[in-house]
């Protein structure tokens, strides 16, 4: 865990910067105004109910969906005002774990690894290549794998290999869309350690999008909680247990 | 009062269905605008410096390779159908000898393009609608754009460029096995040698009819190929999508290859 004294200091520069950004679909608001930071190797978790616009959230800092307005500042760079081949280089510094995972199910272990890898734009023998997919494979505890095809695996092994696909490109912010969603309690928790386990090894920044508390209290270094599109709170994890407030309470009660 | 109440009502949906037809009008406009859009996105990735090579030549493996029995079957029936359904006629004419020139020419000219482009509309149009629908679904599509991939050029490009180049290539096989089943339908009732059958279908061929029964071909797969990727591309969030994208690009590209067919006919008989 990062003590608050070092957040403090790399809170002068964030590498995500999110100011009044809005996102409607349609007549739906789904984010309004929505103002938020993410710190240099913090784990950042974004909590709130379905439909509260956590997954809208990431998927517009990566640029999946264009905001109606506000700005993204990802490391200092504008991505509400990028061309598609800008966002091609920015996304090269970021990772995205998919809820579902979405491996790329007509390809074997090996070529799921390989398929960002070739497109990084660097250089690397093929056996640089299958040196860098075992050391991820073996990071997240899938060794003797790579000819298997995803539907050969199993849910918690299709989310350890969807993250190796992630962090096989040394990303320096992740971003994590509901990655304990669907998954026994045991194999969440896994899922937890290997987040801790990536800020550490790869000192990524991260947002966590989950409703999970157990893997929220075990990655966060600071929480957010979304409520209606808008910030409803921001802190860290015992201001939120210690919260009197009711949407707060009812919320960590409930699951 | 009644009167009032009942011009209004009328006025009311008048102007319902009058904005309803504008909207109509708008969303017709719209898809046409995107359509567009999607087909110069695809031209325009096709000419960039990243060409994905490796998977283009996959696509034309799955397109061309995996179709040869499909074509092989479906031509040579062709052939057999056709001259076993005129022989009667051409015999009742005493022009049982120029059964393999007409075979011949209503199959290159018209027949092997037409029947082997309806059969790959369903059997490639549809593997790509779904293919696609299905990638879009679990947001493998999302997860290459999010790689730095663009899937125009990985997806789109290779399998529009592939089905373009190899259902040429299919439709001069299907002709080729189409006079093959006609020789073995002139065989059933009759004995004509494989040399002497060939030679006459091949004599009655001229330049005009093979050209532009070819290049009307190369339109066939790119409408095939095209329409088989946007539907897929532009499917929706859920696992009905799928099948939606694979029914409709079916339906679309069969319609799209009587469409081009028709247009270039016409071209052939200006010029001709």
């Amino acid at each position: 865990m990062i003590d608050e004294k070092s957040i403090a200091d790399s809170q002068s520069n964030p590498v995500i910067e999110i100011k009044n950004l809005n996102k409607s679909f349609g007549e739906l608001k789904v984010l309004q105004d929505c103002n938020l930071n993410l710190n240099k190797e913090e784990n950042l978790v974004v909590l709130g109910k379905s439909g509260s616009g956590k997954s809208v959230l990431i998927k517009l800092i990566i640029g999946l969906l264009q905001a109606n307005a506000g700005s993204i500042n990802v490391l200092g760079e504008d991505v509400t005002k990028m061309k598609q081949d800008e966002l091609g280089e920015i996304r090269k510094k970021m990772g995205f774990l998919f809820q579902s995972g979405a491996l790329y199910d007509s390809m074997s272990v090996r070529q799921n690894l390989e398929f960002p890898l070739r497109r990084t734009g660097k250089k690397m023998s093929e056996k640089e290549m299958d040196d860098k997919i075992l050391e991820v494979l073996e990071n997240v505890g899938l060794a003797d794998i790579l000819d298997k095809m995803p539907s050969e695996l199993s849910g918690g092994m299709r989310k350890r290999l969807a993250l190796a696909r992630t962090i096989v490109v040394d990303p320096l912010i992740m971003l994590y869309d509901e990655p304990t969603t669907g998954l026994d309690p045991t194999t969440s928790d896994g899922i937890s350690s290997l987040i801790l386990k990536i800020q550490e090894k790869y000192k990524t920044s991260s947002i966590i999008i989950t409703h999970d508390i157990a893997c929220a209290r075990k990655v966060a270094n600071r929480l957010v909680m979304l409520q209606d599109g808008k910030v409803y709170k921001e802190g860290m994890l015992e201001d939120f247990e210690n919260s009197n407030d009711e949407i707060i309470q009812s919320f960590f009660n409930s699951i | 009062m009644a009167v009032k109440n009942f011009v209004r009502t009328r006025l009311v949906k008048l102007g319902d269905k009058t904005w309803s037809g504008f909207l109509g009008i708008k969303n017709a406009f719209s898809s046409v605008g995107d359509v567009s859009l999607f087909i110069i996105s695809t031209i325009r990735e096709t000419f960039s410096r990243h060409f994905e090579f490796r998977e283009f030549a996959y696509q034309c493996y799955k397109i061309g390779y995996k179709s040869l029995l499909l074509i092989t079957i479906t031509g040579a029936i062709m052939g057999l159908v056709l001259t076993i359904q005129s022989r009667p006629i051409m015999i009742d004419f005493g022009a049982v000898s120029l059964l393999p020139g007409m075979v011949s020419v209503s199959l290159i000219r018209e027949m092997g393009p037409v029947i082997t482009a309806l059969i790959c509309a369903g059997k490639i149009g549809s593997g790509i609608g779904a293919e696609l629908g299905s990638m879009r679904v679990t947001e493998q599509i999302d997860a290459m754009e999010v790689s730095s991939t663009n899937p125009m050029r990985f997806l789109v490009v290779t399998r529009v460029l592939a089905a373009t180049l190899m259902i040429p290539l299919l439709v001069l096989y299907a002709d080729i096995f189409g006079i093959v089943g006609s020789w073995a339908g002139a065989n059933i009732k009759g004995d004509v040698s494989f040399s002497l059958f060939f030679s006459q279908a091949f004599s009655v061929i001229a330049f005009i009819d093979f050209i532009p029964a070819v290049i009307k071909t190369f339109f066939f797969g790119f409408v095939i190929g095209m329409v088989g990727c946007y539907k897929g591309y532009r499917a929706g969030r859920g696992t009905e999508s799928v099948g939606i994208a694979a029914n409709s690009a079916v339906v679309v590209a069969s319609l799209l290859v009587f469409v081009v067919d028709m247009i270039a006919v016409q071209i052939t008989d200006m010029i001709g």
